[in-house]
């Protein structure tokens, strides 16, 4: 599992530009599914046959990122963002571009750290001309950060767990559901950071009577942080709420009676922010119920998150139990 | 065209007149129209022909004030319709309602004013439109509550292959979809004059499930700052250096392909093009690009500068660059098919 996590969240897949990780997750679930498809907006879908119940799980495998706006002539690049990404947290850090390209970022002389804004940090990839860096990137690429996977036993830490560990626990779940009794529709999302733009139209046309989101969700563990009940290590995490979902009863209850049934460490969550795809999949043509399966994350959307395996394991049982156990709604 | 068009008043959810200046330009020269329940114009042409079915977009409606109460005094109170630059707002002339009745907007004289308020721009729960009414009666007379004004501006070239007007965004998308509309393709082009953009993609978003396109593209009148004063990195794009292409903006991140596909067109073309450096702002493109499972989108702008505010300016070359670039592409779909 760690390796897997380790594969996946070394690669650089921005919102809009997922090829990268699309490629990589087929080849990982290719054999555990009975059709694999890819949609207009770029969603990979494997379809994997078991029952009446059609259940959507979507985990999204985009993740935050830089698009260049600007080259200047001596060859500095000025960007925008691409889903939430805070100047504080770019400052200093290390961005990658899909063809290779590393550049870091400065900031423009400010007085005050506070008005650091996006505007006001570039991107430098140590060319000296605006040629020199119209040859490695063009205007319109997108990068995101570039880090390494550090593994501290238990837990990890590396960029873009949100939301590659929930694209390892789907495909980890597929493996192991070797008798499902659901029609599952495993799909693995794009452009989630912008607006759950693949979950929304992967929806639409998979139409399913179940939709269950899996993404991380933050903690309140941590040294004077805002105050939240989902800790690291305690299970996975049943969402109750965020501001794009109220978990519809009937899921959580579903998801609840299972985690407790086959003795799975889970903790319940009331996010104060944030919104998962489920969001948008609850509200697909008439209405479908919804919930999530988190992964509790320390450090969200920064270079360096941090989850603890014991949570992904908790996650990826609690979707198999669902993958197995035939659901009537 | 552009002149008459920039002319006509129609701001959000009032788009009659813009839509039946249309209407009469269009007629005979497609398979059919219709005006669906939003009030949006689609038409097509070429509808029996085999090929993928391409969706161009143009939004009817400009940015505009709505009365919201009528003082003893006379004077309306207002509210702003889409995202209009409050400071350009004082002391310009309007006409509100089917009738066009004249009005100028108003603030407190500046010898009334406290000098905080005199540092600051006005701001919109202060400024009133003025009909020359002499009490809320009489003014009733005239205008009711719920009702538009839009800027009261005649338009027209000047200068250098320069042209100026009001509601350019999107005056200027309908202009390049009525004269594209002349063409033939060899598949299905369906035309839409879209409602409601300016206060939220709305009549995109029903138009594109409507009609269910392969690949939409979007034309715009967009913000060009190359403006004293304003940094390079900060002017999203320039007036007179050719069609913006879009990569991304608040509502869609275009489809790489697509992308490509128009860049390729316009250097095998020789057409000038710009990149729009700007991910601000949010185009029908998005609106069509999440309806139904998805529909590839992608959007074309011709430079503005003073984009919502009561006048607008764009270069001539740039509009036409547009028509050409997107007949070019149109073209591309013919001989190679989609990009997507």
């Amino acid at each position: 599992m760690k390796e897997l996590i380790r594969k996946l969240t070394t690669i650089s897949s921005p919102s809009g530009r997922e090829e990268q990780i699309r490629n990589i997750i087929r080849e990982e679930i290719k054999n555990y599914c009975d059709e694999v498809k890819e949609d207009t907006l770029g969603n990979l879908i494997a379809i994997k046959r078991g029952g009446e119940t059609k259940i959507q799980f979507a985990a999204h495998m985009d993740e935050i990122g830089m698009i260049v706006t600007d080259i200047d002539e001596k060859g500095f690049l000025r960007f925008g963002n691409v889903g939430g990404v805070s100047p504080h947290r770019l400052f200093g850090q290390r961005a990658r571009f899909q063809k290779g390209t590393i550049g870091v970022f400065g900031a423009e002389k400010i007085d005050n750290i506070k008005d650091l804004t996006l505007d006001k940090l570039y991107l430098d990839i140590g060319a000296s001309s605006e040629k020199e860096a119209k040859e490695k990137v063009s205007i319109g690429d997108i990068a995101t950060y570039y880090h390494e996977f550090s593994d501290l036993g238990d837990r990890v830490i590396a960029k873009s767990l949100d939301n590659r560990i929930g694209c390892a626990v789907l495909i980890e779940a597929m493996k192991r559901a070797t008798n499902p009794q659901n029609d599952l529709f495993c799909t693995f999302t794009v452009q989630e950071e912008v607006g759950l733009r693949g979950a929304r139209t992967s929806a639409f046309g998979i139409e399913p009577d179940l939709g269950i989101a899996i993404d991380v969700t933050s903690t309140g563990d941590t040294p004077e942080c805002e105050r939240m009940a989902v800790k690291l290590g305690q299970g996975a995490a049943i969402k109750i709420k965020d501001r794009s979902l109220i978990t519809h009863p009937q899921v959580r209850d579903l998801l609840t009676t299972l985690s407790e049934k086959n003795s799975i460490p889970h903790q319940f969550e009331v996010l104060p922010f944030g919104g998962t795809d489920s969001g948008a999949i609850h509200l697909t043509r008439a209405g479908v119920p919804a919930g999530v399966i988190s992964i509790p994350c320390r450090y969200v959307h920064s270079p360096s998150e941090m989850i603890d395996l014991k949570d992904v394991e908790a996650a990826v049982r609690l979707a198999v139990a669902v993958m197995e156990n035939k659901v009537e709604l | 065209m552009l002149k008459e068009l920039s002319e006509l008043n129609a701001v959000s959810s009032r788009e009659e007149a813009v839509r039946e200046y249309i209407r009469n330009r269009i007629k005979g020269k497609v398979d059919k129209f219709e005006t669906d329940n939003l009030g949006n114009l689609l038409a097509v042409t070429g509808e029996n022909k085999k090929g993928p079915k391409v969706m161009l977009s143009a939004h009817m409606d400009e940015v505009g004030l709505m009365v919201v109460g009528i003082d003893n005094s006379g004077l309306l109170k207002i509210k702003p319709m889409g995202g209009i630059d409050e400071r350009v707002l004082l002391s310009k002339r309007v006409v509100i309602g089917p009738n066009k009745i004249p009005g100028v907007i108003g603030a407190k004289p500046i010898h009334l004013q406290e000098r905080e308020e005199r540092e600051k721009p006005v701001k919109i729960p202060s400024l009133f439109v003025d009909i020359g009414a002499k009490d809320k009666n009489d003014a009733e007379k005239d205008v009711n509550i719920g009702d538009l004004a839009a800027f009261d501006i005649k338009a027209g070239e000047f200068g250098d292959r320069m042209f100026k007007g009001k509601a350019l965004d999107d005056r200027v998308g309908c202009a390049i979809l009525l004269n594209l509309i002349e063409n033939t393709y060899d598949f299905p082009v369906y035309y839409a004059f879209t409602v409601q953009e300016e206060v939220g993609l709305r009549g995109a978003t029903v138009a594109a499930f409507r009609i269910n396109p392969d690949l939409a593209l979007g034309f715009e009148g967009t913000s060009a700052g190359d403006v004293p004063a304003s940094k390079k990195h900060k002017q999203s794009t320039r007036i007179g250096k050719g069609p913006a292409i879009s990569f991304m903006d608040r509502s869609v991140i275009v489809n790489q392909a697509l992308v490509e596909r128009l860049i390729e067109v316009a250097r095998e073309s020789g057409i000038a093009y710009q990149f729009r450096e700007s991910i601000t702002g949010g185009t029908e493109a998005g609106a069509i690009n999440q309806s139904r499972a998805g529909i590839t989108a992608g959007i074309l702008s011709v430079p503005c500068r003073y984009i919502h505010s009561p006048v607008s300016v764009l270069n001539l070359d740039d509009y036409e660059n547009t028509i050409k670039l997107a007949d070019a592409f149109l073209k591309s779909i013919e001989r190679k098919g989609l990009p997507v």
